[in-house]
């Protein structure tokens, strides 16, 4: 293997173990707020790195320049929906979860 | 080895979508499942790029990128109606 495809295969094995991450997240978490801040996180995370794998694989084309676009348009746009969406949450009076009661 | 690689993101990212559609259907409150839809189009996004990577047709991350676009529209214009309609939807 080159060292370029061991850089692809670790960041497509650290993409999934984010997306995993987030998934358990969402999933297990108790409470809106919570759930949020795994899937604006964790998910944004494995996202990027899958996203820069694929503009690897993708060597020196205009789908590296438009994969790397992709990557940080989500890195903007995915923890920003998310506090849109905890903040209408807020705004409707959902209470969080603090110190373990409601 | 590589092209092995990508095709078991894929497949895991697909299954992590499937997984999240759980909390699109049971979430309690609207914006759980607000949020469980935006992380299963983000996944949807990945899956498309990893799809064009494969099948070695970049004409599917224009399609990634007009994808991610609808779907940050999808959660900030729910989030506005939300706060401006009393949460009904």
């Amino acid at each position: 293997m080159t060292p370029l495809e061991v850089v692809t295969a670790v960041l497509l094995v650290g993409g999934a173990f984010f997306g995993f991450v987030a998934v358990v997240g969402v999933l297990r978490l108790p409470d809106l707020y919570s759930r949020a801040h795994a899937t604006s996180k964790s998910d944004t995370l494995g996202v990027l790195l899958t996203l820069i794998a694929v503009s690897i694989v993708f060597d020196a084309q205009l789908a590296t320049v438009k994969a790397l676009l992709l990557a940080v348009f989500l890195f903007v746009t995915n923890p920003t929906a998310a506090h849109a969406i905890a903040r209408s949450a807020y705004d409707q009076g959902i209470a969080p979860i603090i110190g373990g009661r409601r | 080895m590589i092209a092995g690689m990508l095709v078991g993101a894929t497949v895991a990212f697909l299954l992590f979508a499937i997984a999240l559609v759980y909390r699109a259907v049971v979430g309690p409150t609207m914006q759980d499942r607000v949020i469980a839809v935006n992380a299963i189009g983000t996944n949807t996004v990945v899956i498309l790029a990893l799809v064009a990577v494969i099948a070695g047709e970049q004409m599917y991350l224009d399609v990634a990128l007009v994808y991610a676009l609808l779907n940050f529209l999808l959660s900030i214009a729910i989030s506005k109606f939300a706060v401006e309609r009393g949460g009904v939807i």
